[in-house]
C-alpha cells in the first residue's frame, strides 16, 4: 500500500498528481513527493520495521513507490561502526561511520537512489533510463539497469576516474562521454531530458530519486537504537543528500519513532569546488557557481541543482561546513584507512578532512554524537592516492632479513630526526 | 543579426508550443525583452520583479551560464544561441544579505 500523496513545488507549494515530473510548471521550483503521514503513523510501528529484511525497503511507506519495488533488492542497511580510533585522531569521543562504501551492488550510496528511481521508472512504464553523472551515479544506474532489463544511457564527464567508466560500461550500458564538467553535462541532461522520453533519473525522475537517499538518515537513527547523533558530516554535490538525511530525521519524528531532531547537519566540499560551503562562510543567501578543480571529482558540481536547499538545511539545524584542499582529502582518505581498516573515495576523504576542521573550530564539541556519512568506494579513484610501489626483493631469507633490518634502520632514524 | 532561442517545456505554452524560436538582439537582457513582445508574459516568466533572472532558471549563451559571463548585459554574437534552462541542472544566482 502507497502513503503517497502527489507532487508539491518546494518554492510555491503548487500540487500536482505523481507523473514523471521535476519542476513546477508556475515557479521553475523543484517537486517533492508528499506523504501522508498520519496514516503511516496509525499503520506502522517501528517494531514492524525492525523485524523486516535489511535493506532499504524496511522503509517501503516513506519510499515514493506505489508498488513493490523492481529493482535493488539487496541494497541498503550498510554498516554503522563505531569509529574509536578515528574518534580519538580527531578529538571525538562517540564517533561513527556510515559506511556506504559497501552498498550492494556499486559500492556507492548512489545505489540507494537508483533503486527507487528504476523502481518508479518501471512504474511509469518508461523503458530506457540514463542520467549524467560523476561516475558513481553511472555505475549504479548502469548495474541496476542490467539487472532490470533495461537499457541505460549515461552521459559523464570526459575526464573521471578510469575505474568509474570500466564500472559502467561493463553492464553493457551506453556511456557517453563529454568535453566538459559534471555541470555541462548536466545541462546538456536537462536540455534533452523530454526529448527522448527516457526516464532521466537525476533530472525528470528526481523528485523519486532524491527521497531514497531519506534512508541513509533513517538507517543512521535505527543502528543507534532509535535516537538521533548530535552532528552527522555530509558531502556535498549537488546539496541533496544533505538534505535529505535530515527529511528523514524531520519524518520519524512526525511518525513518533523519535522524540525529536536536533541533529545538526553540516557539509563537506572541497576548496576546488565549494559554492555550498563559500556561500555560507560569506553569508550569501544565494549561491554563486564555480568551475571545479578538484580531485574529488564525484563531488565536482559548480552548480549544485540542491546548494539552496542544502544552504537552509545547514542554517536552520544550527550545522556548519567547510571545504578540504586536494591534500587534506588525501590525507583524510588515508586517516580513514589507517584507522579503520575503511578505504573511501575522495568524497570520503573530504569528508573526514571537514570533520577534522569542525573540530578544530570547536563547531563540534569533544563529547558530541558524530556520525561521518562515508558515501563512496576508494577503489574506484585510486588515482587520487599518490603511492610509492612496495619493494620487489629475491624471495630468500636473507633479503628479507636485510630489507626489515633497512626499514627498522629507516623508522629509528626517522624518529631520531 | 539573429539567435536561437531555446525554450524549455513549462514556458512552450507561450511559444504556441515552440521549442526554438529565432530572435534578434545584441545582449542577453535585450533578447529578453524582445521575446517578451513577441510572446507576452515569457519574460515574467523567466524573470522577477527586479528584473533579474529567477532563481531556479539559468541562462546559458553558447552552453556558458551567463553567471560566468556579464550576465543580462553579455553581448551575443550573430549565430549563438541562447538556452533558458530550469535550474534543475543546479544553482541560483548570487546575491548579497
Amino acid at each position: 500500500m502507497s502513503y503517497t500523496d502527489g507532487l508539491r513545488c518546494r518554492l510555491c507549494g503548487t500540487r500536482q498528481p505523481i507523473a514523471p515530473a521535476a519542476i513546477c510548471e508556475a515557479c521553475f521550483g523543484p517537486l517533492e513527493v508528499q506523504y501522508r503521514y498520519e496514516e503511516i503513523r496509525r499503520d506502522v510501528r517501528r517494531e514492524e520495521v525492525e523485524r523486516r529484511p535489511r535493506n532499504i525497503w524496511r522503509y517501503a511507506e516513506l519510499l515514493p513507490l506505489e508498488h513493490a519495488p523492481s529493482t535493488g533488492e539487496h541494497t541498503g542497511f550498510t554498516p554503522l561502526r563505531r569509529a574509536r580510533r578515528l574518534g580519538e585522531k580527531l578529538g571525538l569521543r562517540e564517533l561513527y561511520i556510515k559506511n556506504d562504501g559497501v552498498v550492494f551492488p556499486t559500492l556507492s550510496f548512489k545505489d540507494r537512489v537508483v533503486a527507487v528511481a528504476l523502481s518508479k521508472a518501471i512504474e511509469f512504464d518508461m523503458n530506457t533510463v540514463a542520467c549524467a553523472s560523476t561516475g558513481n551515479l553511472a555505475n549504479a544506474v548502469a548495474a541496476q539497469a542490467a539487472a532490470a532489463g533495461l537499457p541505460a544511457y549515461l552521459f559523464i564527464p570526459d575526464d573521471l576516474e578510469h575505474a568509474k567508466v570500466i564500472a559502467s560500461q561493463i553492464y553493457g550500458a551506453r556511456v557517453i562521454g563529454f568535453k566538459g564538467n559534471y555541470d555541462d553535462v548536466n545541462r546538456l541532461c536537462t536540455e534533452v531530458a523530454d526529448r527522448f522520453g527516457w526516464a532521466m533519473v537525476n533530472v525528470n525522475l528526481r523528485p523519486f530519486y532524491a527521497e531514497g537517499s531519506k534512508t541513509v538518515g533513517f538507517e543512521i537513527v535505527e543502528q543507534l537504537g532509535w535516537r538521533t547523533p548530535d552532528v552527522v558530516v555530509v558531502p556535498m554535490a549537488g546539496g541533496s543528500l544533505l538534505t535529505k538525511i535530515h527529511k528523514g530525521f524531520e519524518e520519524l519524528t512526525k511518525l513518533g519513532w523519535i522524540d525529536r531532531n536536533e541533529v545538526r547537519m553540516c557539509g563537506a566540499q572541497a576548496t576546488g569546488c565549494n559554492p555550498i560551503s563559500a556561500a555560507l562562510k560569506n553569508g550569501l543567501e544565494r549561491i554563486k557557481p564555480v568551475k571545479p578543480d578538484t580531485i574529488a571529482k564525484s563531488i565536482a558540481i559548480g552548480n549544485p541543482a540542491d546548494g539552496f536547499f542544502a544552504l537552509q538545511t545547514i542554517r536552520s539545524t544550527g550545522g556548519w561546513a567547510e571545504d578540504a584542499s586536494d591534500r587534506e582529502i588525501v590525507d583524510g582518505i588515508r586517516l580513514l584507512a589507517e584507522t579503520e581498516g575503511v578505504f573511501t573515495e575522495t568524497a570520503g576523504g573530504t569528508t573526514v578532512a571537514v570533520a577534522r576542521k569542525l573540530v578544530e573550530q570547536g563547531r563540534i564539541r569533544s563529547d558530541e554524537v558524530t556520525v561521518l556519512a562515508i558515501t563512496g568506494n576508494g577503489l574506484k579513484t585510486i588515482e587520487a592516492i599518490d603511492q610509492e610501489p612496495p619493494p620487489s626483493i629475491p624471495a630468500r631469507i636473507r633479503d628479507l632479513e636485510k630489507l626489515l633490518e633497512t626499514q627498522s634502520m629507516k623508522r629509528q632514524e626517522a624518529i631520531i630526526l | 543579426m539573429s539567435t536561437l532561442v531555446r525554450i524549455p517545456q513549462p514556458l512552450r505554452k507561450l511559444t504556441q508550443n515552440r521549442a526554438e524560436v529565432e530572435i534578434s538582439a545584441r545582449t542577453v537582457g535585450e533578447a529578453l525583452n524582445q521575446l517578451e513582445q513577441e510572446y507576452p508574459g515569457l519574460r515574467d516568466r523567466i524573470c522577477d520583479e527586479s528584473g533579474e533572472v529567477r532563481q531556479f532558471i539559468n541562462v546559458f549563451l553558447d552552453g556558458e551560464d551567463i553567471r560566468f559571463l556579464q550576465g543580462l548585459g553579455t553581448p551575443i554574437a550573430d549565430g549563438s544561441e541562447l538556452s533558458i534552462i530550469p535550474a534543475i541542472a543546479g544553482g541560483s544566482q548570487e546575491r548579497e544579505r
